[in-house]
């Protein structure tokens, strides 16, 4: 087995949360803010679990969900909120459409709907991400594997869930460079793990464990 | 104070690296941070961990604090009240001396670091000078905002309009502002006399000193005697749960001699306690942050069922020492429980003592929830978190558009 022509460099996410100011007392305004907010809102509130609640599996579902349901009170359209499965999705419009969707087919089956009471509105908020180099990088599954171990959880999750939004196949980045390094196997191996039903720091096991085979 | 490298046995090798990648990116940038007093108070607590951890990371950090008369610190107290909702009405003369105050201040600080870091309203004013020197100017305001009296609002939001930037604690303290509203939430100190590790002997021979016996799981509430705690409920609840549990319930506060209803309060939870030896209520003075923490520690369960509250820090130190937590869904709590997974949330009484019971009933169950609860709190509610947001806030101040920010 030899060398990736190009190493494979392990990133690290981070983010700051902004509050944009708006807010939602209503699923019709929900609906507004779902329609019209922009990326970095959509994506705050369909990921932060995965990067606050990493540890709890099964995650908590998106913000949304969780509003409708524990204030709102409007457990039909909390739960079909919840089964809009945030990882399947391979980009943030298409995640978009489909919670907006599930709010204008609440609202066209229910007469009225509830609004939340004073303190209790949907605030509207957005991340702003960070990519930040850490000082591992891999030539060789060894060097991958090491490095692997050292990274922090936020460095799974960039190259593991949110990979996912950026690469044009809806790979994660650790597949990718594995199949380039000619480790077909290993790379398919990785990309079927369900990223979704462990923890980060279960995955990373797995992973490790893929390499230990294989070598 | 510990330095950051000891923070490591906690969160990681990878999160001290990232905190350093965050620092040297930054080098070559200084900060100033501005407040109003160098000690007491949570401002002057968290700049003096703070501002030795910056430098640490390589970024030039000083501090400096403002000078008024009594007079000015009469004002600002007055304007932190009404930023918290209560009817204060200020009149315009001390909204000339706090400008006033300020203006003399201008002159005495040397405000032209890259990063202004300026904290709470008292010093807020200072923003006005900005527009002569080419920094960044940054407001941290720890008040909760979601109901400012009017009047003071519009005298102090063109000021906060001036900063390129505000950090607030919690999303629902958000206003309608022409800046950008970070969010960073409070953090706790794993090193602190309130929060280190104890050994079971030192907890129970502080127990033994408070006189609490331990032949019992103990139920606990940490919090002031003060009506929004909801003592008396907590008591309710416990009664409700009383003849289905082995339980003793304790109610551990400050104290409440300089607060005339806080002492009135006091006196109803130990008339409504009275007679019962599964009540105990302890009346601590200000200073027992290690009684506190081996109370904490030596509690089966424990309760903050608070009618209000601002971000609620007993919790997070509740759910730090890995322990199963029922609290209302009130305030930053909800940020800090997710109800099922890290702890218990409840709105009444009723809700308080169902959980209590099936807590105290399924110990395998609680044990998981606290064990969820500290590494919810290990991952976001520690120092180094919020160390890691100030620096973020840092560089997004000098790209406030951007979706993703690349460093390195």
């Amino acid at each position: 087995m030899n060398g990736a022509s190009r190493p494979f460099r392990f990133f690290t996410r981070l983010t700051l949360t902004v509050a944009t100011g708006q807010k939602a007392a209503t699923p019709v305004q929900l609906l507004d803010g779902l329609k019209y907010q922009p990326d970095s809102v959509i994506y705050h509130h369909t990921h932060r679990f995965l990067w606050q609640h990493q540890h709890l599996v099964p995650e908590p579902p998106n913000d949304f969900a969780h509003w409708v349901t524990h204030v709102l009170q409007e457990e039909r359209l909390g739960e079909k909120l919840a089964a809009v499965d945030t990882v399947r999705f391979s980009s943030l419009g298409d995640l978009r459409r489909s919670l907006a969707g599930a709010v204008e087919d609440h609202l066209k089956e229910s007469a009225r709907s509830r609004a939340a009471a004073e303190g209790k509105e949907f605030h509207f908020l957005r991340a702003v991400k960070f990519s930040v180099p850490t000082p591992h990088s891999a030539r060789t599954l060894d060097e991958f594997a090491d490095g692997l171990k050292k990274v922090s959880i936020s460095s799974l999750y960039l190259h593991v869930f949110e990979a996912r939004l950026r690469n044009p196949g809806g790979e994660n980045d650790f597949s990718l460079w594995l199949d380039q390094l000619g480790l077909k196997g290993l790379a398919e191996a990785v990309a079927a793990l369900d990223p979704y039903t462990q923890t980060l720091e279960g995955l990373r096991r797995d992973i490790l464990r893929f390499i230990a085979e294989v070598k | 104070m510990s330095r950051l490298e000891d923070y490591r046995s906690i969160v990681g090798g990878d999160t001290l690296e990232e905190l350093r990648v965050l620092g040297r990116s930054l080098a070559g940038r200084t900060v100033l941070n501005v407040n109003s007093t160098a000690v007491g108070g949570g401002v002057a607590e968290i700049l003096s961990w703070m501002v030795p951890q910056l430098n640490e990371l390589g970024v030039e950090t000083r501090w400096d604090v403002i000078q008024g008369g009594e007079d000015f610190y009469q004002v600002t107290k007055m304007i932190h009240n009404a930023l918290h909702g209560a009817p204060v009405d200020i009149p315009p003369e001390s909204f000339r001396l706090y400008e006033d105050t300020l203006d003399q201040n201008m002159g005495r600080l040397a405000l032209d670091a890259d990063i202004v870091f300026v904290h709470d309203p008292q010093p807020a004013g200072l923003v006005k000078c900005r527009w002569k020197k080419k920094n960044r100017w940054l407001w941290r305001c720890h008040i909760d905002l979601s109901h400012p009296q009017p009047a003071v609002w519009r005298f102090l939001k063109p000021a906060v309009e001036q900063f390129d930037a505000c950090v607030i604690s919690a999303p629902a303290f958000a206003q309608a502002l022409a800046i950008p509203q970070i969010l960073a939430a409070p953090s706790i100190d794993p090193f602190s006399e309130k929060n280190r590790e104890l050994a079971e002997p030192e907890v129970r021979s502080i127990l033994d000193r408070l006189g609490v016996p331990a032949d019992k799981p103990l139920v606990t509430q940490i919090s002031r005697f003060d009506r929004l705690k909801d003592p008396v409920g907590v008591i309710e609840a416990f009664r409700k749960v009383k003849p289905f549990v082995k339980a003793r319930l304790l109610l551990a506060g400050g104290s409440a001699d300089d607060d005339p209803e806080g002492a009135q309060v006091l006196a109803e939870v130990r008339e409504l306690a009275k007679g019962d030896p599964d009540i105990l209520v302890l009346n601590l003075p200000p200073t027992s942050h290690l009684e506190i923490n081996a109370i904490q520690r030596a509690s089966a369960v424990i309760l903050q069922k608070s009618l209000r509250e601002g971000f609620g820090l007993t919790v997070t130190e509740a759910l730090w020492k890995g322990k199963p937590v029922i609290a209302s869904a009130v305030g930053g709590i909800p940020l800090q429980i997710t109800h099922e997974h890290s702890g218990a949330l409840v709105h009444t009484v009723d809700g308080a003592a169902w959980w209590l019971k099936r807590l105290l009933n399924e110990p395998g169950y609680a044990k998981k929830l606290g064990e969820a609860g500290r590494e919810h709190v290990r991952q976001n509610f520690l120092l180094t978190r919020h160390l890691r947001d100030y620096l973020l806030a840092f560089h997004f101040l000098y790209n406030p558009d951007a979706d993703i920010i690349r460093l390195g």
